[in-house]
């Protein structure tokens, strides 16, 4: 199977300026792959640059070497080295990331923050609206919160929000940081239902995920990142 | 994997004033349908740099280079006065922190939304004034209000009529110092969504100065970060508020009030 996402000598570490200058280390060297249609889990202690791994992958945190190849229809990728203007494509059409947190658009209906990055694709925007209002019925959101700003919901709502807008899309590569984090059991396991739609789609999927029943549904490997700490 | 053609770039611009710097080197390209936050404390050269690539004051040295809409991409100081002041008034818009100097404040609010209209020909009086209660309608302003002057309008209305006024025509790139610099916070906040939806809609591509970080989170794709007239950092929005590499970057953000 070949791999959508190829992670090789991967380091990062934080400058911090405001603190004299300190640097901090957080991965001397990353490498491992993910195939279409697998689900790999990021494991280890907080703290020891999961999250950090993500956001490089999605462009968020620049990393001090390595790469981080992308397979797209045009070729491989290289987020590490990727101008502004090729991450922003990669992130419309491959790369989706979903945290557990809603960055809240005030004002735009739910169905439509929901719906925005497929519009955003140029799907008609009844079809968009459709495959809105199917995630957030399974997502079991009521419907007479859908013509409402999301900005005035509960955490868990908002939540769910989030998800529902990160898997809109079918990205070829899915980044999730802690998507079920503080659900309870029925909306865990909606959200682990999609996340395992997702992967049969074939969708690469790269997670943190702090529950062990959540992991073990959905883990086809485990990264151990305390591995990557130390300098080969 | 290459991109489309930028709309616009600006290649080395710098502006000097005597031996004061304006702007030094500022090299970067704008794509379309992007939204551009330019960032910095007050003096660092922002709105010296807005200036130069609305055509409003020419560089010391360097290009800032146009793609018009069915064209070949121009330096827009070497095409003449009278071709610069078309892509003004049809192809860009100017928003100015003080509405009072991008509206004229003596005449309607109608009449200040028609104006680029008949600049660019318009001259049907109906069809006008239905364009321009349907710009009012788009931005929030109360209609009944089309024939008073903007004298009698609060500082949020001025602004929402300053930028009906530089929509009305269409325009696909909007420069814009600090527009909702001097508003309260409520204000601003109902404004910015405004705006986000416009440039949505539009598919407007912009240039934004703001001291506000804030204001560039909600509205900016991208960002460059200017200090003492150059650029110190430029990256997407997120990477910039999440992980700054220069110094005066992590102050920058460091800086912001929690929401």
């Amino acid at each position: 199977m070949t791999a959508m996402l190829t992670v090789s000598g991967l380091a990062k570490s934080f400058r911090l300026h405001l603190q004299g200058g300190t640097l901090l280390s957080v991965i001397e060297r990353a490498s491992f792959d993910v195939a279409a249609g697998q689900c790999a889990v990021l494991a280890g202690p907080s703290g020891s640059g999961k999250s950090s791994i993500l956001k490089m992958v999605y462009g968020t945190y620049p990393c001090d070497r390595g790469e981080i190849l992308v397979t797209c229809r045009g070729g491989p990728v290289d987020v590490a080295k990727a101008d502004a203007s090729v991450l922003r494509r990669l992130r419309r059409d491959t790369i989706g990331y979903v945290s557990q947190f809603l960055r809240v658009i005030p004002r735009v209906a739910t169905l439509d923050v929901v719906a925005e990055p497929l519009i955003g694709l140029g799907h008609p925007p009844g079809e968009a609206k459709e495959r809105a209002a199917d995630l957030l019925t399974r997502l079991n959101l009521p419907e007479h919160l859908w013509d409402l700003p999301p900005a005035t919901f509960s955490g868990g709502e908002q939540q769910r929000v989030n998800i529902a807008r990160g898997l809109a899309h079918r990205y070829p590569l899915l980044l999730l940081d802690e998507p079920t984090a503080s659900l309870d059991a029925e909306n865990r396991a909606a959200v682990v239902a999609l996340i395992q739609e997702a992967r049969r789609e074939g969708a690469a999927i790269l997670g943190i995920f702090h529950d062990a029943e959540v992991r073990e549904q959905l883990a086809d490997r485990t990264i151990d990142v305390g591995d990557f700490a130390q300098a080969a | 994997m290459s991109g489309p053609d930028p709309l616009l770039s600006a290649k080395g611009v710098t502006k000097l004033y005597g031996r004061q710097v304006g702007c030094k080197d500022v090299t970067f390209a704008l794509w379309p349908g992007e939204v551009l936050g330019v960032v910095g404390e007050s003096g660092s050269g922002k709105t010296t740099l807005l200036r130069c690539l609305a055509g409003a004051l020419p560089p010391s040295h360097g290009e800032v280079v146009y793609r018009p809409r069915d064209g070949e991409a121009q330096e827009i100081y070497a095409i003449g006065d009278a071709r610069r002041r078309a892509l003004q008034r049809s192809d860009w818009g100017f928003v100015y922190q003080t509405p009072a100097e991008g509206l004229r404040m003596t005449v309607s609010a109608g009449a200040n939304i028609g104006e680029r209209l008949m600049a660019l020909g318009a001259r049907h009086y109906g069809d006008i004034r239905t364009t321009a209660l349907a710009w009012m309608e788009r931005l929030e302003i109360d209609k009944r209000r089309i024939d008073e002057r903007p004298e009698a309008f609060s500082g949020g209305m001025r602004q929402r009529l300053q930028i009906a006024r530089n929509l009305v025509t269409g325009p696909r790139l909007l420069f814009m110092d600090e527009p909702t610099g001097g508003l309260d916070v409520s204000v601003q906040a109902r404004l910015l969504d405004t705006l986000r939806g416009l440039v949505r809609d539009m598919g407007l591509s912009v240039v934004i100065v703001t001291h506000d970080l804030g204001v560039a989170r909600l509205l900016a794709d991208r960002m460059i970060v200017m200090k003492e007239g150059a650029v110190v950092e430029e990256g997407l929005t997120d990477q910039i508020l999440e992980d700054p590499q220069h110094a005066y970057a992590q102050l920058l953000v460091s800086s912001i009030l929690p929401a």
